[in-house]
């Protein structure tokens, strides 16, 4: 990868974060963990991969995203602010009883938010009935879902991985952001998922692991993805990610699955993404 | 209503299946997703005329749902189909939150409702449906009494913008409705003037209480029955007018008398226009294996036993009802 592209990509993850982190701190709760995994590949998508225009965030032409992990939605919203779909600044009031920013993604007020999701395993069945409708239609979009590694715990994501594969949805980019925690605890030890990849190979999907925080990393993954776009093949990209990605405190550490930061931790953690950018700017200056 | 069209007997199911097929015919947009029953909830029909809009999601109902969903977000009109137990039971959660919260264009084709399922017996007689669906927000929820009703309701779901449950049955029943029927939405449908006492009925059940209006006028009771084949949004101007008219109301559905139509409607009238009510319904219990007439039969919901319940029922409460030597006269003008 380009490393001017590169250093671009990681200092716009690094606002993301602090998008991530100034939301929850303002919310007073919210789930910071498994957003900072999933922060790198979001920055991606809406950077670098996705066809869409913030301007017009209805556009019928676009690639969609639906974020199946929908209590994530802080860096949902993060990047789609950071991209220009609705001010920045609205980011704190995330959670609020007068915000649009609800506490899970809501398509119907929050601009770029393709489809409403917070209960877990749904979205993936969601972007396999858009990614249906497009190819019935004659079109060429792409439809990506983001699945967390303990959502796949549920029934109905293995339902809609057979429809994709029964369909040969090979415009649909699957991402499991393989964290390795859940909210009770190591996924391993919660209900075991492994080997995730055999699974998925199993049921006909184009499978690539990815390291979810290196940006070249991520390229291959979906350039993996556009290389099967007529395989007839979905392709499924495992990314392997940290929890908590990002703030030293949190990283690995299953307590920040769904809390917000006092004041002195959400001080320290934007002090600590302060750096990471000076070091950023140091190392290619 | 002609001897020759009361003879002539029509699944609302098959109607389902027919009006998805002709409204295909006249819409590019329409698709049509099934749970691996088209045979039972005549997709088949639509299918066979236009298989590759037909999705047979295999029996897996929840992602039905949401593939449902998905689709709507494209332009594409889906009508999802499934039995009533597998859609508003089994994927109430997905329905609840990823049609109905977001509002999505999705219209549900649930067949097989209510006790007259049949021999299938209890697990597939759905009898909570009309409950699950009247809890979420704008959830439109008609069910026809006969086939020219189902057809109309096809074409006015589709004309709706949002989502709608569409209960049909499985077993053949009259025709009630003329050639000339002309459904409205949102409106309940006076089938019989009557000065004593108010029917509220939905479904194939409209017919027996049509036929049990017949009985009770042998017996000096003149009613007015009320077809509801819309129950969400509930027309309650048109309850709330009958109230005023009559000393007392009857409900009529397949459906436990928990949660559905009875309920909706004593919402509606204890708040606007109290008076005395009785539900007549499945009466907080499980079905069972049987003819699905013997089943109504059993629970007292054919003609017979809906008659027999209401004149029971007026016989209790002489205070509201006067007997005469010559049968029940209402008290008062």
């Amino acid at each position: 990868m380009d490393v001017i592209r590169k250093q671009t990509l990681e200092r716009l993850a690094i606002m993301t974060r602090e998008g991530i982190l100034r939301s929850v701190y303002g919310a007073k709760a919210g789930h910071p963990g498994g957003s900072l995994s999933a922060a790198d590949v979001l920055t991606y998508l809406y950077f670098d991969q996705m066809k869409i225009d913030p301007l017009n965030p209805r556009w019928k032409d676009r690639d969609r995203f639906v974020l199946s992990k929908g209590h994530t939605a802080p860096a949902l919203y993060s990047v789609l602010a950071l991209r220009g779909y609705f001010p920045q600044r609205d980011l704190p009031t995330l959670r609020h009883i007068d915000s649009y920013l609800q506490g899970h993604p809501n398509m119907n007020t929050v601009p770029g938010v393709d489809m409403s999701t917070g209960s877990l395993g749904q979205g993936l069945s969601t972007g396999a009935g858009m990614a249906l409708g497009l190819k019935l239609q004659g079109k060429d979009e792409n439809v990506y879902v983001m699945v967390g590694d303990g959502e796949i715990e549920e029934g109905q994501i293995w339902e809609a991985v057979l429809f994709a594969h029964q369909f040969q949805l090979d415009h649909l980019c699957v991402i499991v952001d393989v964290n390795g925690l859940q909210l009770d605890g190591p996924t391993e030890t919660i209900m075991d998922t492994y080997p995730i990849a055999d699974k998925f190979r199993s049921f006909g999907w184009n499978v690539k692991v990815i390291d979810g925080h290196d940006f070249s990393s991520i390229e291959e993954g979906f350039d993996d993805f556009e290389a099967h776009r007529h395989s007839r093949k979905p392709t499924v990209l495992l990314a392997r990610t940290i929890k908590g990605k990002g703030i030293s405190y949190m990283e690995n550490r299953v307590e920040w699955h769904g809390k917000a930061p006092n004041e002195e931790q959400f001080n320290q953690g934007m002090a600590e993404l302060a750096l990471a950018r000076e070091r950023l700017e140091a190392m290619h200056a | 209503m002609t001897n020759e069209k009361e003879q002539v007997r029509i699944a609302t199911r098959q109607s389902y299946g027919e009006a998805l097929k002709e409204l295909g015919s006249q819409v590019d947009n329409l698709v049509v997703l099934d749970a691996d029953l088209a045979n039972a909830t005549k997709t088949c029909l639509f299918r066979d005329a236009f298989p590759e809009r037909h999705i047979d999601c295999g029996i897996a109902e929840a992602n039905m749902m949401d593939v449902a969903a998905g689709l709507s977000t494209t332009g594409l009109v889906p009508f999802a189909s499934t039995f009533a137990m597998f859609a508003a039971g089994r994927a109430f959660e997905q329905i609840r939150n990823t049609i109905g919260y977001p509002h999505l264009n999705v219209k549900i084709g649930a067949t097989h409702g209510g006790l007259s399922v049949g021999e299938d017996g209890a697990s597939h007689q759905c009898l909570e449906d009309i409950a699950l669906m009247r809890t979420i927000p704008q959830m439109t929820i008609f069910c026809p009494v006969d086939d020219p009703e189902a057809r109309a309701m096809v074409k006015a779901a589709y004309a709706l913008d949002g989502p709608v449950y569409m209960r049909f049955s499985r077993q053949a029943t009259p025709i009630v409705h003329g050639d000339d029927y002309q459904f409205e939405s949102g409106h309940g449908e006076i089938l019989r003037k009557g000065k004593d006492i108010a029917i509220v009925s939905t479904g194939i059940l409209s017919a027996e209480a049509l036929a049990a209006c017949d009985l009770l006028a042998e017996h000096g009771i003149e009613a007015t029955l009320i077809h509801m084949g819309t129950i969400k949004p509930l027309d309650e101007e048109l309850l709330v007018d009958t109230a005023r008219d009559v000393k007392g109301f009857v409900t009529v559905e397949e459906h436990n008398i928990i949660g559905g139509l009875g309920d909706a409607v004593c919402d509606t009238l204890s708040e606007h226009h109290p008076l005395l009510i009785k539900r007549l319904g499945v009466r907080d219990v499980f079905g069972h294996s049987g003819p699905g007439k013997a089943l109504l039969h059993e629970c007292g919901l054919d003609a017979q036993g809906i008659a027999w319940s209401i004149e029971k029922w007026m016989d209790l409460h002489p205070d509201i009802f006067q007997l005469t030597a010559g049968g029940f006269k209402t008290t008062g003008n």
